[in-house]
């Protein structure tokens, strides 16, 4: 199933001298972590009501790390009571400077205890402890260090409008990228002066709860943020509140399908950042060094569990031997493993569960007839691994180009012309993003006009900032994370 | 001849749907009785089907873009036109609009009638200032040139609120067009006259075929079509009560269609809260662009 007659790939003999990297694992010694975990609920540590408990797993191990509360209905209700409490306690009236002082302190804890957070975040979630330290915690502590600052500024936001806060938040985050995502959540709904109810992904909800410390230490008013780990349960539970006034999902288009069906007629403020099949946009004339960089970006970043994932490359069919060909043996050079091995590029699968949806859809795009390529590496013997994989021949009626898999899997297509990169790009019921790769400016530009996408990124590719926009055209959900935008979803708008 | 023969008879007008440029009856023969305030015969209106309501939504689609794809500048000027033909035929709103309505008098339904003109106004100045108020740089940590921008959703449901007749009709219908979207608009099922006497004026201002599409009939029977459409991008249901409102919006949450309602503020149509650049942004999805900076 491994085509491995790229045109000009260089095969070591066997037996001959190999260059290797010597193992650099990051130190676990920053993280103490309980054997127990409750729910942060009011301020304090509090039990869950049926005082069920399931284990969390290191995905790169297989091996349970703690246990944490599966939060139930009656949780639930404690917790958005304690949010309602909060809000008419005071935070509703705090002045925006104040607030944005305690933001400010949240964004500094973090930058402090930034080590701490990325062994953890690598730990429970599998990702490569070089992307967690370098990427998802500095990234987390800038969004709050961003929306603090509009705090007390609410007022120059918007034009002839006065912002006034919501009320109570509930707020449902996904796993692939635990603690950026409860950033991304929380930062904007503070800032606004809403309080929140959050619940973290089942499976990595461990630096959510090290986040309350954080909100803790920060001496946030008990109640203004509560996180509540748990299941799908939890979280439906959570949405269909009815003391709540606004929702926010980031996760899968069928469970965004749910929660606006759920929250249809109730006068809830919904956003839902949902799932992505982005085109990858490769013209000839591109530099195509560079486009190998940023096509491995967009597609084995963080495994590929990324609804902006450029999971389809599109490639001008003048060029796509050559761009193929050098995918091939760049992909040869990725370190798939250990995560908390700082040389690892791809860790670990997020869950079995996962990693089984990867295999599923792998299988079905060689049983459909697109052709295989994984470069020859030694897994883990333990733990969730998936090799980076790369299937050429694709058609657009094939499963692996239309569903997403949120795996290391890219699917390559061609085209001939502009109008038709534009046509195959926008095939999809998705829009969240889309990605550009040409030398010619007036290019990019025409093309960006033409993306339904929500973000467009033209000569690079995953790129965040917590001053940039985020979020999806049509069903990648709607609202936008970041920015003045994201502030959008938190207020109502008053003359 | 009796004396009270020899005076002229007046030639009364056949209300019909506007769909993709086009005055037609709907495709079902039906019609159905429009009363006036005190319950007199004012005209047949067509009663739509879910036949029209598709045929609605492809011309919408058909012309999106097209008209998303003209200047800013050029769809200010068609949205001013829109005001300039309105204010020409102010009588005709005025008298239409009284007879709709209970208690209105002629003072009332002048009002309502200059407000829609002066919305149109309003928002035909939006049309290439709205994107440099919503969108703009944004300062990354890194080099890279970034901006933000709103562009049209697609395609927009509004169905209009019952009463009265024309003016909010107009405060949905304008802040959508202005940035590029088409529309399907269900008319008030009670008063859908004014509904179709604007569509005459949208064919007479230069508003491309198609852009503004408008259906009249029963609500029952043209919300779910519409709703269910996966064609239609973002929907507006000011119109509709609470019932068929939940109903239409879990429709909607299917295909992850955006649902837009007035708020109670914006529902006092002749104040300031009625109008917004931010009711445009409710119907656009912000782009961000993102380049590197190099030599």
């Amino acid at each position: 199933m491994t085509d491995r007659s790229s045109p000009d790939r260089e095969v070591a003999p066997v037996g001959e001298f190999t260059l290797d990297y010597a193992p650099a694992p990051e130190s676990t010694a920053p993280v103490r972590l309980a054997s127990q975990h409750g729910l942060y609920v009011g301020g304090e540590m509090v039990e869950p009501a049926a005082g069920r408990l399931v284990p969390t797993i290191n995905p790169a191990t297989g091996e349970a790390l703690a246990e944490v509360s599966v939060a139930d209905a009656a949780d639930v209700d404690r917790a958005v009571a304690a949010a309602r409490a909060a809000w008419e306690g005071g935070w509703r009236d705090l002045p925006g400077a104040e607030r944005a002082k305690y933001l400010y302190r949240v964004a500094r804890l973090l930058q402090e205890r930034a080590r701490e957070f990325a062994v953890l975040e690598t730990m429970d979630g599998g990702k490569p402890i070089r992307e967690s330290r370098d990427l998802d915690i500095p990234l987390a502590a800038a969004h709050f260090f961003h929306y603090a600052g509009w705090a007390d500024k609410l007022d120059y936001a918007f034009s002839g409008r006065r912002a006034a806060p919501l009320g109570v938040a509930a707020q449902v985050i996904p796993w692939n990228f635990p603690l950026l995502m409860a950033a991304w959540k929380l930062a904007p709904a503070l800032a606004c002066g809403n309080t929140v109810v959050l619940k973290p992904a089942p499976t990595t909800p461990l630096t959510a709860l090290l986040l309350a410390e954080v909100l803790r230490d920060a001496e946030l008013p008990p109640g203004v943020v509560n996180i509540i780990t748990g299941d799908d349960a939890t979280g439906a539970a959570l949405v269909s509140h009815p003391g709540v006034d606004k929702v926010a999902f980031t996760g899968s288009t069928e469970v965004g399908r749910a929660i606006g069906a759920d929250v249809a007629g109730t006068g809830k403020r919904l956003t839902l950042e949902l799932g992505g099949k982005a085109a990858n946009i490769v013209f000839e004339d591109a530099a195509l060094d560079q486009v190998t960089e940023g096509i491995v970006n967009g597609i084995y970043f963080n495994g590929g569990q990324v609804c902006c994932a450029g999971s389809r490359l599109l490639v001008q069919e003048t060029v796509v031997d050559t761009v193929v060909g050098k995918l091939q043996r760049r992909m040869d050079t990725l370190r798939v493993g250990d995560p908390l091995d700082k040389n690892t590029d791809i860790g670990a699968i997020n869950s079995q569960a996962q990693l089984a949806r990867i295999a599923e859809l792998v299988a079905s795009g060689v049983a459909e007839g697109a052709e295989l390529y994984t470069p020859q590496c030694v897994l883990p013997e333990r733990g969730f691994f998936h090799p980076p994989a790369l299937f050429t021949k694709v058609s657009t009626a094939h499963r692996i180009a239309q569903e997403e898999i949120f795996g290391p899997v890219l699917s390559v297509l061609t085209f001939r012309t502009a109008e038709e990169a534009v046509a195959k790009a926008n095939n999809t019921p998705y829009g969240l993003s889309a990605g550009i790769w040409t030398e010619k400016g007036s290019r990019i530009l025409w093309m960006a006009d033409r993306m339904q996408a929500g973000v467009v990124w033209a000569n690079t590719f995953n790129r965040f900032d917590p001053a940039s926009p985020f979020g999806g055209y049509r069903e990648s959900g709607h609202g936008r994370e970041g920015g003045r935008a994201g502030l959008l979803p938190y207020v109502e708008l008053v003359v | 001849m009796s004396s009270g023969m020899s005076s002229r008879l007046s030639v009364n007008k056949t209300y019909k749907q506007f769909i993709g440029g086009a005055f037609e009856r709907s495709e079902s023969g039906r019609s159905y009785p429009v009363t006036g305030a005190g319950g007199e015969l004012l005209a047949h209106a067509v009663r739509g089907s879910r036949k029209d309501v598709r045929d609605a939504v492809a011309a919408a689609r058909l012309a999106q873009e097209g008209w998303a794809g003209r200047t800013a500048y050029n769809r200010g000027q068609i949205l001013y036109r829109v005001a300039e033909v309105m204010e020409s035929r102010r009588d005709e709103f005025c008298v239409e609009v009284l007879r709709a309505t209970d208690g209105s008098s002629e003072a009332i339904a002048a009002e309502e009638t200059a407000a829609a003109i002066d919305r149109w106004v309003w928002y035909a100045g939006w049309a290439d200032k709205f994107p440099t108020v919503l969108g703009g740089a944004n300062p990354v940590a890194g080099p890279y040139f970034n901006l933000s921008v709103p562009e049209p959703v697609g395609v927009v449901g509004l169905v209009a609120p019952d009463e009265p007749p024309l003016l909010p009709l107009v405060s949905r219908l304008a802040p959508v067009i202005v940035s590029g979207n088409t529309a399907v608009v269900l008319a008030s099922e009670r008063c859908p006259l004014a509904a179709v006497t604007l569509a005459e004026t949208l064919a007479l201002s230069d508003v491309p075929a198609g852009v503004v599409n408008i259906i009249t009939g029963h609500r029952d029977e043209l919300v779910p079509p519409l709703a269910g459409h996966v064609a239609v991008d973002s929907l507006d249901l000011t119109g509709c009560d609470s019932e068929q409102g939940t109903a239409a919006a879990r429709q909607a949450a299917a295909t992850i269609t955006r649902v837009v309602s007035a708020s109670t503020a914006e529902r006092q149509w002749a104040d300031e809260a009625a109008q917004s650049p931010y009711l445009i942004d409710a119907f656009c999805e912000t782009k961000t662009v993102w380049h590197p900076k190099g030599r």
